[in-house]
């Protein structure tokens, strides 16, 4: 069934409470739903082209030196969306920094095209590439949210005001770098705990 | 002239590459359940960003400039790590065995490190020189092994402490790294 591909991505398999793939960008641009959703573009971009390219090269590719050509594949397009972030988006540019071209050490990408990408059919490796990278999506953008709303008190997507100001006295930790490591333990200590409640009913 | 104290100090404690950066996590929770695998991975992560510090900071300064292809920095920087990393393993496999057994292991995980790819990405943006460049890279690890030294210890002791079962494991270590990362806030603002 090939909508499976597309749709374990984004809960069974989630590449980043399940699968713990991907955490440097996570942490670090999660201060703001903004940039999780620039950042979560970029990966979902980087993730498709690298998945097709690498499974249409799949039967030309040693296997001795296939590490290496994936880098070369997901670096090139890492700096696609590079270059074209900084020609539209300076602003989200200048805001995710080094983080856009380290996402070509993103454990994700290199992941997929290593356990999916490299063995599975050119339609089967796009739907895992649209779905890891929307599990990614949802996954940085719900850390996001919670430490934009916690640390400002309000959330602003793109300038429209989402959520009005909530409190003068916000939690500033929230923003900075222990609020990330406090959030992430939070959200799953609850996927813990809806699994063992659902287990133990069973 | 760079200040070198202050780049060595930034990197070690005040920017921090796990705690403030989150460069490097994946080994951070993966290899640091025991104290004498943290320091082996530390060890090799303080070489190999020292060496990568130093070699990338020439190929872009005298090769990438004056072609005026510094777009290619990403491509470039990544494949030379990789490349360099590889030559290490074959080296020291052939000459060191004992340091193989020690390091070997961890070799391979380093490619795929995003601190080394960030040390050599963040000497090319703050525009150190080449001194400047390798103590940061040097001091870098350092700062890495530090967190991951800390972070080790406090595991081992987790091991034996009562954690509610929905905390067991990770969610716990992720409460330990805000914690260290909060007491590292106390760096913050140091200047030299």
């Amino acid at each position: 069934m090939k909508l499976d591909e597309l749709t374990k991505g984004l809960f069974k398999y989630n590449p980043i409470f399940y699968l713990l793939l991907g955490l440097c960008p996570l942490l670090a641009v999660s201060t703001r739903v903004d940039n999780a959703l620039g950042m979560s573009l970029a990966v979902l971009f980087v993730l498709v082209g690298s998945n097709v390219i690498i499974s249409l090269l799949r039967q030309w590719i040693p296997p001795e030196v296939r590490i290496p050509c994936f880098i070369v594949v997901i670096a090139s397009f890492v700096t696609i969306v590079d270059l074209f972030m900084y020609g539209y988006a300076p602003d989200l540019h200048e805001r995710l920094g080094i983080y856009v071209p380290l996402i070509v050490v993103n454990c994700i990408i290199l992941g997929r095209a290593e356990a999916f990408a490299s063995k599975k059919s050119v339609s089967h490796s796009l739907l895992d590439g649209i779905g890891m990278g929307i599990g990614f999506m949802l996954g940085i953008v719900a850390i996001a949210s919670v430490r934009e709303v916690l640390s400002t008190g309000a959330m602003t997507i793109f300038g429209y005001t989402v959520i009005p100001g909530l409190t003068q006295t916000p939690a500033m930790v929230m923003l900075l770098p222990p609020g990330a490591f406090f959030t992430i333990a939070i959200i799953m200590a609850l996927i813990n705990y809806t699994t063992i409640r659902r287990a133990r009913r069973r | 002239m760079d200040n070198l104290l202050a780049i060595a100090v930034g990197a070690i404690f005040v920017n921090n590459f796990v705690l403030f950066r989150f460069l490097g996590l994946c080994p951070f929770f993966g290899v640091s359940k025991k104290t004498s695998s943290a320091l082996g991975m530390g060890f090799a992560v303080i070489f190999v960003m020292t060496c990568a510090s130093a070699i990338t900071w020439p190929i872009y300064t005298y090769l990438l400039i004056p072609f005026e292809i510094e777009f290619m920095r990403t491509v470039t920087f990544i494949l030379v790590i990789a490349t360099f990393v590889q030559l290490i393993e074959m080296v020291i496999r052939k000459y060191r065995s004992s340091l193989y057994k020690a390091l070997g292991i961890y070799l391979p995980l380093i490619t795929t490190n995003c601190a080394v790819m960030g040390v050599a990405l963040l000497n090319v943006e703050e525009g150190y020189s080449l001194i400047g460049s390798v103590v940061d890279g040097f001091s870098a690890g350092i700062g890495f092994t530090l967190a991951l030294l800390l972070m080790s210890g406090i595991r081992e002791r987790l091991e034996l402490a009562d954690v509610p079962k929905s905390f067991e494991n990770l969610p716990i270590a992720f409460i330990s790294a805000a914690l260290l990362a909060l007491a590292f806030m106390a760096f913050s603002g140091m200047r030299l």
